[in-house]
């Protein structure tokens, strides 16, 4: 009997006992699965929660219901890693040892990592990656009087890069509705030269910013917080004033990579970025927001390398090459406020652009535009996500490996890499 | 893709001033592109940084963030940012011939 460990049940872990509980035979492969706790949280569904537009409630559900019969759920904490020996060493004494391990587990805010944020923690700066994080902002933003909210990004990555840019869109849209945009500025500062990462898609997000009237401070580093002063103090001096921080911390991967010694600055995973396995350890997998790949940090992308890295352990097993087929394929729906959202479609080589999803001029959803359909395609996503995503099944007309066609380059942004 | 003169040599760039292609990298032309940059001089701290990004690409096929850079040891983040106002990792990236880092993607 030989042993495949997952370590991490969230959306990666879970794909992958599903997907590999049908292709790996039961009497030759026990396969289990280790988390912290039972609590499966729809992370797409916290920027929802500070707006009162979902509670904690609609969005979690336990872990065990999505581990498929035939695959062991471990409620318990992993200590560390042994890739020499094989085996993962759990904090209650177990030892799990393993012929393929899966690194699932995710990534996290880490406020700590940058002085001054945990003085005001909770007081006047508030974070929404987490639950109670959007729960305490919620209440928060209820009795805010008014004055400058700032919505800051403190260094990249960041699991689902847009979620400021919908979050401050949001509040502009909330504050119109109530009748109070004129008590609050809003400000959107970032340590990248722009509302995001490529050419198009920024400037499409830049100009909704300044239709917003959402001020943009960008090569913003925060350097500390000087939260008895308010204020952020960026390396090369320059201080942004606030009188709410919406912070999104720096995200780092698992502690348990740091204490295995095998992460990178950021605590992710050294990982090769088209196969899916670890640079260092033949049988070490991964996938998700535990990885360094340079893809997105978002349940799509997790979704698109769960099918490819199916595959790659099937040959792994059976001694055949890998195939290097993850392309980098991301696919995000924006939110914008008034009920419209963008739609993006991306990898590696190419950035998000205009065009038609998931046929060519018929879509029906619009990339990189506005549009009602696409803000209830999210919607409707929640629904997917626990019936379709984890499970390991396809999602309709979305292939793993991202689509040319229906996608259109502006002939401004041509003279990208491809 | 684009050329490009840079001091007396022509490279190729992409349309926000990369190189396309690391072979056409020459001390020379990181001065000038440094030049553009607002950097009026590169200094012996300058190249620890840019032969440590250069090194580690090659490793890693990766541009180092400036939390790597800040962790090696070569040059703390207060520094890289006296060093290269801005964007530090950007632009020390962009004067070392390597691709825009790739952030948040």
């Amino acid at each position: 009997m030989r042993n495949l460990v997952i370590l991490g049940a969230g959306t990666g872990g879970t794909v992958m006992a599903n997907h590999l509980r049908r292709r790996l035979p039961k009497q030759e492969w026990a396969i289990t699965i280790v988390d912290r706790n039972d609590e499966h949280y729809y992370q797409p569904g916290f920027l929802f929660i500070p707006f009162g537009f979902l509670r904690r409630k609609n969005i979690v559900k336990p872990k065990s219901k999505f581990i498929p019969k035939g695959v062991d759920f471990l409620v318990a904490e992993a200590d560390r890693i042994v890739p020499g020996e094989n085996r993962v060493f759990l904090k209650d004494g177990r030892i799990l040892p393993y012929d393929i391990l899966i690194v699932a587990t995710g990534a996290e805010i880490v406020p700590a990592e940058t002085p001054g944020m945990l003085d005001g923690w909770r007081d006047t700066i508030f974070d929404f990656y987490t639950p109670d994080g959007a729960e305490a902002l919620g209440a928060k933003l209820k009795t805010f009087p008014g004055g400058t909210l700032v919505v800051h990004v403190n260094e990249t990555p960041i699991k689902c890069p847009v979620a400021p840019l919908e979050f401050a869109f949001f509040c502009d849209d909330c504050l119109r509705r109530h009748g109070k945009r004129d008590k609050v500025e809003i400000v959107f500062v970032t340590p990248l030269s722009a509302a995001f990462t490529k050419p198009v898609a920024s400037k499409v997000l830049g100009n909704l910013l300044e239709k917003k009237n959402i001020r943009m401070v960008t090569d913003f580093n925060a350097e500390r917080i000087d939260a008895a002063g308010r204020k952020i103090v960026c390396y090369d001096g320059r201080e942004v004033p606030y009188d709410l921080l919406v912070t999104i911390p720096t995200n780092m991967g698992s502690e348990l990579i740091e204490r295995s010694g095998m992460g990178d600055e950021f605590r992710f995973l050294p990982t090769d970025p088209k196969t899916l396995r670890s640079k260092k350890y033949a049988n070490v997998f991964a996938l998700g927001d535990a990885t360094d790949v340079p893809a997105s940090k978002a349940g799509s992308v997790v979704h698109f390398q769960s099918e490819i890295l199916t595959e790659n352990i099937l040959r792994a097993i059976d001694g055949r090459e890998l195939e290097p087929a993850f392309d980098g394929h991301a696919n995000c729906f924006v939110e914008m406020g008034k009920g419209k959202a963008v739609l993006i479609d991306f990898n590696y080589e190419t950035e998000p652009l205009p065009g038609r999803f998931p046929f060519p001029f018929i879509g029906p959803m619009p990339l990189l535009k506005p549009s009602r359909l696409n803000h209830w395609g999210k919607l409707a996503f929640r629904w997917m996500y626990w019936h379709l995503l984890l499970r390991g099944r396809k999602i309709p007309f979305v292939p793993a490996r991202m689509k040319m066609t229906g996608k259109k380059r502006p002939d401004a942004a041509s003279g990208g890499s491809k | 893709m684009a050329k490009k003169v840079l001091g007396n040599a022509t490279v190729d760039v992409d349309a926000e001033g990369f190189l396309t292609d690391f072979s056409q990298w020459t001390r020379a032309v990181a001065a000038a592109i440094a030049a553009e940059e607002g950097i009026a001089e590169l200094g012996p701290v300058h190249w620890k940084v840019i032969e440590f990004m250069q090194k580690e690409f090659k490793e890693n096929g990766q541009v180092p963030s400036v939390r790597r850079l800040n962790k090696s040891g070569v040059v703390t983040t207060k520094e890289l940012y006296e060093m290269f106002p801005g964007g530090p990792a950007k632009k020390a990236a962009k004067i070392a011939g390597l691709k825009k880092p790739e952030g948040c993607v």
